[in-house]
């Protein structure tokens, strides 16, 4: 369960998640900063106050179009929020479930800043405006990276059992 | 029901007869291709290794390109030293196809890569850049993938789980309208299918206007069919596709032609005949905002670029060479020509366009991505408008949220600096 705290439309690009100009920054621990960069209130509040593990960010279609920069998904994780989107651009969906970034696809979703979701298994629950919407499943070949822990672990196990073999 | 090139190529990179859209395969790497951000790629590649006493070696470096060109030369110490780090990662594992800042060998990574030879047809192909796309000029299966999967490629030297994408046929037919070309078909096509219309699938390129197409076209298509959301463009490779690696790659060994099946299965089929396109624009702040070049020619413009992967090759220098020679850039407007490479650079050094450029008052700098990305060079203030040959113009693409970026080719380009307006080129340029 948790709050909505970013709404955003269609064809949210990787600049808008994390402008180019800090790409020189690059690992995890300090990509966080720079989160929506110039969505000025959505940042300052990311950094000052942060939000409660959990947290939703949800937007319309084609969420994370554009480059392929690693950092516009590490940013969001840094904050344990979860994406919801009526679509995925595809190295964005690849990206965060290689890092373990949370992408619900749901495709019917309506929901405003401050409400509250909740995952129930296929279903996502608007709480405050008591509806529900279906959500997506995930591809088994995407499901195996999520339940290995993120694509560092499941490419280590797939070359120790290659060293093995 | 036969295969399309895609899946061609996926059979064969899976040792499979048949593949068909929707399965999930994990293909052999021919070619792995980063720039700068092997930064991120050796961090995570080293974690893999972590605890595992094994050494972290490469699975084949003659099949790993690094070039150097978003920030090149380095703008910060932090560029400055991740591109240290990478140096001397490449001379321990014995990379070789390194193209470092020197104007012997450098310039844009979706340049380099066709014209040193490492793109054949038929390969599979992954960058750490969307725009890996391009790449599939020359009938290669050529897409982008996040800086962790490479760490993950470079290890294993296969892609995991790749879902075969279904594949949209976009047949062309007809002759260009004057001052029209590649860069105008491809925004006509993004405006019709929307910037998520080839989302997780393939556009593959067929037609008369293809076939008679240079490969220096061809790539502009495929560069921009990620603009669509496509997982890669393609051209079937043909004549046009053998000139090229022979007379400009100096490739000598065998070349693998793959053509897709009569029946292939299309998820869906886009029929054009280039008499219906003008001149286009892509308005801020989606590359999908696409008009007529004659339907927004009263906006002024401070600052035009010429250049990046999309347009900076020697056609596209040459078009605004011809259009500026003997003229002037507007007074208060500000032109910038990045050249795609070093190699280009020289040959239109060769051909004299570099000084018609100058002449008419144009700023031509070093081969690289430049303002493209907006980190390095060519920042806009705030309120200002910028009209680029680039590929993108989302809100704060050039470096400044403040400001705008209109995306056109480069005839309307070196027309409009002219004028300082967005201009529809005039009769007889091309
Ligand atoms: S020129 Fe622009 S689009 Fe092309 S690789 Fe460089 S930053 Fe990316």
């Amino acid at each position: 369960m948790g709050k909505v705290v970013l709404k955003l439309g269609n064809d949210i690009s990787t600049d808008a998640i994390y402008p180019g100009r800090f790409m020189a920054t690059v690992l995890p621990t300090e990509t966080p900063q720079y989160c929506f960069a110039d969505y000025t209130g959505f940042n300052t509040k990311a950094r000052t106050e942060g939000f409660p593990p959990g947290s939703f960010i949800v937007a319309d279609d084609n969420f994370g179009c554009g480059s392929s920069r690693e950092q516009a998904a590490s940013t969001i994780k840094g904050y344990e929020l979860k994406v919801v989107a009526k679509g995925f651009a595809r190295i964005f969906l690849q990206n965060a479930i290689n890092l373990g970034l949370h992408c619900i696809e749901c495709p019917k979703i309506e929901a405003s800043e401050g409400d509250e979701l909740e995952l129930k298994g296929t279903k996502l629950l608007n709480k405050t405006t008591g509806k529900e919407f279906d959500v997506l499943p995930m591809p088994a070949a995407r499901q195996a990276i999520i339940d290995a822990d993120g694509l560092i672990a499941y490419t280590r196990k797939r070359l120790l059992e290659k060293q093995k073999a | 029901m036969g295969m399309t090139v895609v899946e061609k190529i996926l059979a064969r990179a899976t040792g499979q007869e048949k593949v068909k859209a929707g399965d999930v395969l994990e293909p052999k790497v021919d070619l792995a291709m980063s720039h700068e951000n092997a930064a991120l790629v050796i961090n995570q590649f080293k974690e893999i290794y972590k605890g595992t006493n094994l050494k972290a070696n490469v699975w084949d470096p003659s099949k790993i390109a690094i070039i150097f060109d978003h920030r090149v030369p380095a703008e910060s110490a932090k560029t400055a030293t991740n591109q240290k780090k990478i140096r001397e990662f490449v001379a321990e594992q014995g990379i070789d196809k390194f193209h470092d800042i020197r104007a012997d060998e450098g310039g844009i990574c979706h340049q380099v890569l066709p014209e040193s030879g490492y793109v054949r047809p038929g390969a599979v192909i992954v960058g750490t850049d969307s725009h890996t796309t391009t790449h599939g000029a020359m009938g290669a299966f050529s897409f982008g993938i996040g800086a962790t999967e490479m760490a993950s490629v470079w290890t294993l030297g296969t892609v995991l789980n790749v879902e075969v994408p279904k594949t949209i046929k976009v047949i062309v037919n007809g002759k260009f309208n004057e001052n029209v070309g590649p860069k105008d078909l491809i925004l006509y096509i993004i405006g019709k299918l929307t910037a998520q219309g080839a989302n997780f699938k393939v556009i593959e390129f067929h037609g008369e206007t293809i076939k008679n197409m240079s490969l220096s076209g061809r790539l502009v298509l495929c560069n921009m069919s990620v603009e669509a959301g496509a997982t890669s463009g393609i051209v079937p490779a043909d004549k046009e596709t053998e000139r090229y690696l022979r007379e400009v790659a100096g490739v000598t060994d065998e070349i693998n032609f793959v053509a897709p099946d009569e029946d292939a299965d299309y998820v869906q089929v886009m029929e054009i005949n280039t008499a219906v396109i003008q001149p286009q624009v892509a308005c801020p702040n989606t590359v999908d905002n696409v008009k007529q070049v004659s339907t927004v020619t009263d906006k002024k413009i401070n600052q035009i670029v010429i250049g990046s992967c999309t347009n900076g090759r020697l056609d596209d220098l040459k078009t605004a060479a011809d259009i500026l020679r003997d003229k002037k850039i507007s007074k208060g407007v500000r032109m910038l020509v990045f050249p795609a490479s070093w190699r280009i650079y020289k040959e239109a050094l060769n051909e004299g366009y570099v000084s018609d450029l100058i002449n008419a008052g144009a700023v031509v700098m070093n081969p690289g991505c430049g303002c493209c990305l907006g980190v390095h060079q060519g920042a806009l203030g705030d309120g200002e408008v910028s009209l680029s040959t680039t590929n993108r113009n989302f809100k704060g693409r050039m470096g400044n949220p403040n400001a705008e970026v209109y995306l056109c080719s480069p005839a309307v380009a070196a027309s409009s600096a002219i004028t300082g307006y967005i201009t529809v080129p005039e009769k007889g340029n091309n």
